[in-house]
């Protein structure tokens, strides 16, 4: 009785579960036989070189394979607490990036207003209020640290906001939907070191919040950020842990060499 | 030739003399740029042909037909008497022909490159289509225009009419329209459309609230290409039956009584510029020719107005979209 109380205790820290997963793009195949599992209000991060599927894994989750042919799913992705398969193919994709929602590598902001960029994600879910709408985009402006410099112009083009400014209103994009999962896909890449230091300062702050998936080139972030680390390697998942055992003991020698740089 | 590679091998072996080395490379240098120059100078005496060609051709019109632009040109009706002649029909023709050409190209033209773009599978039948599209643009113009005689004049039966030439240049502009739609949207990153994907857009509010706003000023220079195309055409309209001596215009469509608006217009006979222009051109009389230039500076000022105008409005609504 005690052990199963506890086991359900340890299901509702689990905000997803990946089992058995396999991806393939036409017939290569890319992810193979992963297992992992995301932490409730944790930030996970996945690490590896070029190539190891890191991004078609992280792309998994809000079902963006499914805007190209091809392309088919294989295992699970189960998303708690409701327990439901994200890959089932009577899952609407739709209704999977209402839940989960995703941060791109470049700055991909609309050719439209602040506000308008932020408010579109609510747009799609419905909501018309104006009100409603200034109340949620104002919170998620504040919420990824942009409101103090665009409150005066939130009407204005968004391309006018620096690189740095532009990835920060697509976060607040992405979190004025409330979602249940953020991930980012390289984040940080295409930013300078200053841009990068906010980005990931946001991150940090945003733990505690919503459960984040994070693909990242730079280990140095990966430490820096992530409560729990994943290597991956030609589509397989070698090593998953707390991101300071990864990066003090690895288990395993593969993790060990791409870390300390002797590899990748 | 063999001095140049000479010149290359002393090059190699001189490079213990550095002040000789770089002499030499100098030399090359120039002797290298000397091609640069040739082909600049072949490459503007070729444009040369091109301008200078329009130019005369232009200046000919319109020196020749400049005297007779007026008021009275342009409000009157073909006459037997080339001073008293104008261009009333044709122009209204023409426009009204224009008109109905737009109001059915467009909408097909758009949808059919957003289907193809967007929603189309990717497989072997709609790569079929896609080749077939772009072989659309190259026909003759004067197929379409037997396809409209035989299908829009006798089997649909709209006769010689506005309707039947509008729709036959519809045709003959429409793959014009759907590359035209299809590149613009093709110009859009793909990241923005996976940023709409992401946030959970359907395919249609991604192409309502994105892409299509996105690529507006690339659709609708692809319209106006095409409607400059469609004003000059004279084949086709010949083909269906123009009139080519038209002293009336078409019902007015807007009428006293109710429901205030008649389409009967559509199917009234009518005449075009080029159409107008071709009879006074073949006219034995020296005064219908100058007629003739007029009408021509006519047109041309319009094709160039519309391609000033799609130039103008790429500009515009480009201004503030970059990527």
């Amino acid at each position: 009785m005690q052990h199963n109380q506890e086991k359900v205790i340890e299901q509702f820290q689990f905000k997803s579960e990946v089992k058995n997963l396999n991806f393939y793009y036409g017939r290569f195949n890319a992810l193979k036989n992963i297992n992992m599992v995301l932490h409730d209000k944790k930030i996970t991060a996945l690490i590896g070189p070029s190539g190891c599927g890191k991004s078609t894994f992280l792309r998994c989750y809000n079902r963006m394979h499914d805007l190209y042919p091809g392309n088919k799913y294989d295992g699970e992705i189960i998303l708690h607490p409701d327990g439901v398969n994200i890959l089932a193919s009577n899952v609407d994709p739709i209704e999977v990036r209402m839940r989960i929602s995703m941060v791109f590598q470049k700055p991909n902001p609309f050719p439209k207003s602040i506000y308008e960029n932020v408010a579109y994600g609510l747009r799609v879910r419905g909501i018309k209020q104006r009100a409603i709408l200034d109340e949620r985009v104002e919170l998620a402006l504040r919420n990824s640290a942009l409101w103090d410099e665009v409150k005066d112009r939130q009407h204005d083009l968004a391309f006018n906001l620096s690189g740095g400014q532009q990835q920060r209103l697509c976060i607040a994009r992405a979190l004025a939907t409330d979602p249940e999962i953020l991930l980012f896909d390289e984040p940080t890449s295409a930013l300078d070191p200053i841009a990068t230091a906010s980005i990931e300062e946001l991150i940090t702050d945003l733990k505690n919040k919503v459960t984040i998936l994070i693909v990242t080139h730079n280990m140095q972030q990966a430490a820096r950020v992530s409560d729990y680390t994943a290597y991956m390697y030609l589509g397989e998942l070698i090593e998953f842990n707390v991101t300071d055992t990864i990066f003090i003991k690895p288990k395993n020698k593969q993790t060990e060499d791409y870390i300390t740089g002797r590899f990748g | 030739m063999i001095i140049n590679i000479l010149t290359y091998y002393q090059v190699i072996y001189c490079k213990m003399d550095s002040v000789n080395n770089l002499v030499q490379i100098r030399k090359i240098i120039c002797h290298h740029k000397r091609w640069d120059l040739i082909f600049m100078i072949t490459g503007i005496f070729a444009l040369m042909i091109a301008v200078l060609t329009f130019i005369a051709l232009f200046a000919h019109m319109l020196f020749d037909g400049m005297p007779r632009i007026s008021w009275e040109f342009f409000t009157s009706f073909p006459s037997r008497r080339a001073e008293s002649a104008g261009i009333l029909s044709a122009w209204v023709g023409t426009t009204l022909v224009m008109f109905v050409t737009a109001v059915s190209a467009v909408p097909l033209g758009i949808g059919s490159g957003i289907y193809l773009e967007e929603y189309a599978p990717k497989n072997f039948i709609t790569e079929i289509i896609e080749i077939n599209v772009t072989n659309l643009a190259g026909i003759p113009s004067i197929i379409y225009g037997l396809l409209a005689l035989g299908l829009f004049v006798y089997q649909l039966g709209f006769g010689q009419s506005i309707l039947a030439a509008g729709l036959a240049l519809a045709l003959l502009i429409l793959p014009v329209v759907i590359v035209a739609t299809r590149e613009a949207i093709r110009s859009i990153p793909i990241t923005i459309r996976e940023g709409a994907y992401a946030l959970g857009a359907t395919k249609w509010q991604t192409v309502s609230d994105h892409l299509l706003p996105y690529s507006s000023a690339g659709i609708l220079t692809g319209i106006i290409i095409g409607l400059a195309r469609a004003i000059g055409e004279t084949a086709p309209i010949i083909t269906i039956g123009a009139l080519t001596f038209i002293a009336f215009l078409p019902p007015f469509p807007i009428t006293s009584s109710f429901p205030y608006f008649s389409f009967e217009w559509l199917t009234a006979p009518f005449t075009v510029m080029p159409i107008q222009m071709f009879n006074w051109v073949s006219r034995p009389e020296e005064a219908f020719q100058l007629n003739a230039a007029a009408a021509g500076l006519v047109l041309v000022v319009m094709t160039l107005a519309m391609n000033g105008l799609a130039i103008y409005l790429r500009y515009r609504m480009r201004k503030n979209i970059k990527w």
